[in-house]
């Protein structure tokens, strides 16, 4: 049954094939974040993947550095509607860190300073799908946005690009993180439209 | 909750009323809405006579249960569904919803802790959804609310505010361009003196709600936090496009 409202659609917005169903295209770039921004310095940040047997893998902001760069043009959607086009980030592909990791199971956790989680299969973190990603349209990652370092996997609904994090535990099960755990999909593609449990 | 929330619901507008210069509330009837707890919100999906659809999400001001859901919407400039709700939409009008979203910002009647509201701009929306249910129920947490709007006619649910009367709930205002006669306060953004001022402090382990535009959540979270409150108890919500 088809709901019209009378009147609707006198201002529309510019469509794009690229632009997952539901989601509008915008210039800003809009946050979404459960609590406050957390101040993170760099001489402080650490990276740690714990794998299936408990080691763990860790880097320091200058190892970090140190790995193979790369330069990423993605689009991204958020679950809040809104989605940017043509977006240009910097960061370490996954398949360095998970690969150092010895990664051995098929479900991570990310872990973020502050505290929040987000939970996404292995593979979705592997074959170039996914960065820790420092440097937004060749600035320093600004914290409001995951800065120092986020999470970046495009392919998904943007919280699942954990800001400020800080690790990935691994699982033998997909188990829900903090958005997931408080309305949000447990996987998120965006062609799908999984927004919501 | 997890089965309702991705079914779409026919609403029909029962009332609108202006608010400020530039927003309005919405009173729509959904049948077969599940009901919502404090401080979640819906979605709205709008559909053209051509097929174009537009899809937003917007904080419900209303809660518990009941089939009626109340929105109070801000137009913004540059918009497309806003506008339409703001301007066009008259009762008897048909709007699609979807919800209730979000289990984290909302407030429970079983919190048994002081509660401080922090609101800028039509971020007030979901607070006064949570300050409704504080009121209606026959919890006596102490709570507070600071609202920092633009001017004393920008203020939703202005009236609704002023008349609370209860010992266990204030309201502070904060004006950032114009303020009432005698304010007897600077006027501009919220700074670590006023909101020392005009909260609970941190010592009394408040759970914080903070919404309104990126910028003023980002700055009001930062203070709470330099003023003491542990970041885990300052829960925020954020708008920002159109």
């Amino acid at each position: 049954m088809a709901v019209f409202s009378r009147g609707f659609g006198a201002r529309r917005r510019e469509s794009d094939p690229k632009l997952p169903p539901g989601q509008y295209l915008t210039a800003d770039f809009p946050v979404l974040s459960a609590g406050p921004t957390p101040r993170v310095d760099t001489a402080d940040w650490e990276f740690t993947i714990v794998n299936g047997h408990g080691e763990r893998t860790s880097w320091s902001w200058d190892e970090l550095m140190a790995l193979p760069i790369e330069d990423v043009g993605t689009d991204i959607h958020c679950v809040t509607r809104w989605s940017k086009l043509g977006t240009h980030w910097r960061g370490v592909s996954l398949d360095t860190l998970l690969d150092a990791a010895k990664a051995d199971l098929p479900y991570a956790m990310a872990h973020s300073y502050g505290g929040y989680t987000t939970n996404v299969p292995v593979e979705d973190l592997s074959n170039g799908r996914a960065w820790i990603a420092f440097e937004f349209e060749g600035e320093p990652l600004d914290p409001e946005h995951g800065g120092p370092a986020r999470l970046l996997v495009p392919h998904l609904y943007f919280w699942k690009s954990a800001k400020w994090v800080r690790g990935l535990t691994l699982h033998p099960t997909d188990e829900p993180g903090f958005w997931e755990q408080n309305g949000y999909n447990m996987y998120g593609d965006p062609w799908k439209e999984q927004r919501y449990w | 909750m997890a089965s309702g929330v991705s079914r779409w619901l026919t609403a029909t507008v029962a009332r609108v009323a202006p608010a400020t210069p530039h927003g309005r509330i919405l009173l729509l009837d959904v049948p077969g809405w599940p009901g919502n707890r404090p401080g979640q919100h819906l979605d709205v999906r709008l559909t053209a006579e051509d097929g174009y659809q537009a899809e937003r999400s917007y904080s419900i001001a209303s809660s518990g249960d009941g089939e009626t859901v109340e929105l109070a919407v801000d137009e913004l400039p540059d918009g497309e569904v806003s506008p339409y709700l703001v301007e066009d939409v008259q009762p008897g009008d048909q709007l699609e919803v979807r919800g209730p979203i979000g289990a984290y910002f909302v407030w429970r009647e079983t919190q048994d802790e002081p509660v401080q509201l922090i609101a800028g701009g039509s971020g007030v929306v979901p607070l006064v959804a949570i300050a409704r249910a504080r009121l209606a129920s026959g919890n006596r947490s102490p709570f507070r609310m600071l609202y920092s709007v633009r001017s004393p006619e920008d203020a939703f649910y202005a009236a609704e505010l002023a008349a609370i009367d209860d010992p266990g709930f204030r309201v502070d205002w904060a004006y950032t361009r114009h303020a009432p006669e005698a304010w007897p306060h600077p006027l501009g953004r919220v700074t670590p003196e006023s909101v020392a001022r005009d909260t609970i402090p941190a010592a009394d382990d408040p759970l914080v709600y903070v919404c309104g535009p990126t910028g003023f959540v980002e700055a009001v979270s930062h203070i709470l936090v330099d003023l003491g409150h542990a970041p885990g108890r300052i829960k925020t919500e954020r708008f920002g496009g159109a």
